[in-house]
């Protein structure tokens, strides 16, 4: 049994088994289903992830503050093109990753992961990882797996919700669980795994939740992009041997214990940090007047 | 870890707010349960982030799909204020304080064609997990994963003792009860929660229970298939 990423780490270190094994095994325990039928739940759920991430690369979505519209396709368009600085891979990963949030705010259908806000950065990463190792469908939901059990510990032991801890919740649950995936799927230790899911949170600590008019657009989905990345670069810093100075279990209490701090106004509420700006206010009196 | 991969990876759901558009969906789907699926008239009253946020998020009209049975994945939530308008149900939004609540939480009051209210609170606690916290003026605390049998009943004594010896003799093994009244000696209510799915002919045997009032039951699962 484990109820966190320590217990967790230390029943795959005692087997020699990846983190994916351990938790899969204890969804069979808890839900009574056959990995046969847990794998397939999962793959109904990619086959979402797949969806959302691709629909808007080549067609915008008219979401509902037409604040975020035709992004996911600009980016996917430069990218494809061969002008991205941070290289294809990267842009792909953003263009995916605002193409699930496109779909998102158009009141279309997304997988949350591990909410609706945050729903771009597993799918965007896990499908483009899967494409750069050449990975196949199987690997895919072994990944999911493995965001899975990272992000049960997050919320069993801090919290998910915006409205509680602030985007650090959201996305960076989301950039947490998808680092952890990606090391596994890359070949890394369980050890790598935790300690890339904890660089991942410590880079997005104090993030505060500031949707402009209230809607999951501003900055949602650019932050997003942004955690998909600062996913992707977690994992590769813990591949290559970095570890996490403060342990994964320990930055989830530090995050849990921020997101209490933060004032109401910059949890969700619109009524702080970006939100309250004077651009913000306009575009929100534009909204509701209509 | 007794949290399931498919609540941190799900629901597949409508856009764009697990906590303010799923959530929102679930809970008013719970209420229309309560009220027997028969719905003439709502009134939602928003607390917190409900209140402040909820036209943005599209709550208001999740709210309304849950009360016409829609899940939280049916791309015809975006439309759901037309369907209602279509079955000739009455809808209304109001901004509240609700005391000691989350801040995603709403009651939502539903008179049915006898223009008898049902009243549920309910939370939306993040991921589209939610939990609801009050029915019918009854504290409860039902996450909706479990099938849940909701009783009205006399204040007396043995009527607790009568049902759990019912639900024993069915083979129903309780998971959480929790007994609650408004007054001594007055209206009490009974909320279990069980293991397995309960067969809709335990309504009939515990609605013949002495002093008992009312039996409502919902099967709930880990599943969105409810």
């Amino acid at each position: 049994m484990y109820y966190n990423g320590k217990e967790l780490l230390e029943l795959a270190i005692s087997r020699d088994v990846r983190l994916s094994d351990i938790i899969l095994e204890n969804e069979m325990r808890i839900s009574g289903k056959s990995e046969m039928e847990i794998k397939q739940g999962l793959k109904r759920r990619y086959v979402i992830m797949e969806e959302s991430a691709q629909k808007a690369l080549t067609m915008p979505q008219d979401t509902v503050g037409a604040m975020i519209s035709g992004d996911s396709k600009k980016i996917n368009d430069y990218a494809e093109r061969g002008l991205a600085i941070s290289g294809d891979f990267i842009g792909k990963i953003m263009a995916r990753a605002l193409s699930c949030c496109e779909v998102n705010a158009s009141m279309g259908r997304i997988c949350a992961a591990p909410t609706a806000g945050s729903c771009g950065i597993v799918p965007a990463v896990i499908i483009s990882v899967c494409e750069k190792l050449k990975l196949d469908e199987d690997s895919a939901i072994r990944g999911l797996i493995t965001c899975s059990g990272i992000g049960a510990i997050i919320v069993k032991n801090a919290t998910v919700a915006g409205a509680e801890g602030g985007c650090q919740a959201e996305c960076g649950a989301a950039a947490a669980m998808t680092a952890a995936a990606v090391v596994e799927m890359a070949g890394g230790t369980p050890e790598m795994c935790l300690n890339a899911a904890a660089i991942a949170l410590k880079n997005i600590l104090g993030l505060i939740c500031d949707p402009v008019a209230g809607l999951v657009e501003v900055p949602c989905a650019k932050r997003n992009a942004s955690q998909a990345v600062n996913a992707v670069t977690s994992a590769d810093l813990a591949l290559a041997g970095i570890k996490s100075n403060i342990p994964f279990d320990e930055v989830v209490e530090a995050m849990y214990n921020v997101g209490k701090m933060l004032p109401y106004q910059l949890r969700e509420t619109a009524l702080g940090g970006l939100a309250a700006t004077k651009t913000a206010k306009k575009i929100s009196s534009r909204i509701y007047s209509k | 870890m007794e949290i399931s991969m498919f609540e941190v990876l799900g629901p597949v759901m409508i856009g764009p707010s697990s906590s303010h558009t799923a959530g929102a969906a679930k809970i008013a789907r719970i209420a229309r349960r309560v009220a027997n699926e028969d719905v003439r008239k709502v009134l939602f009253s928003l607390h917190g982030s409900f209140a402040k946020t909820y036209k943005g998020h599209g709550t208001d009209k999740a709210l309304v799909a849950g009360i016409l049975g829609m899940k939280e994945d049916d791309e015809e939530i975006r439309n759901s204020f037309k369907l209602a308008q279509q079955q000739g149900i009455e809808f209304n939004f109001v901004e509240t304080e609700l005391k000691n609540s989350h801040e995603n939480s709403v009651l939502i009051e539903i008179y049915d064609s006898n223009d008898i209210c049902h009243k549920v609170i309910g939370s939306s606690i993040g991921g589209g997990r939610i939990l609801i916290t009050n029915i019918d003026d009854f504290e409860v605390e039902i996450s909706a994963k479990n099938p849940v049998i909701i009783i009205k009943q006399r204040d007396r004594k043995g009527v607790v003792s009568d049902i759990t010896s019912l639900l024993a003799k069915n083979n129903i093994n309780i998971g959480v009860m929790r007994v609650s009244r408004k007054e001594k000696g007055i209206e009490a209510s009974t909320v279990i929660e069980t293991d397995d799915e309960v067969p809709i002919n335990i309504i009939e045997q515990l609605s013949c229970i002495e002093n008992i009032d009312d039996v409502k039951v919902l099967n709930f699962t880990q599943s969105q298939d409810w």
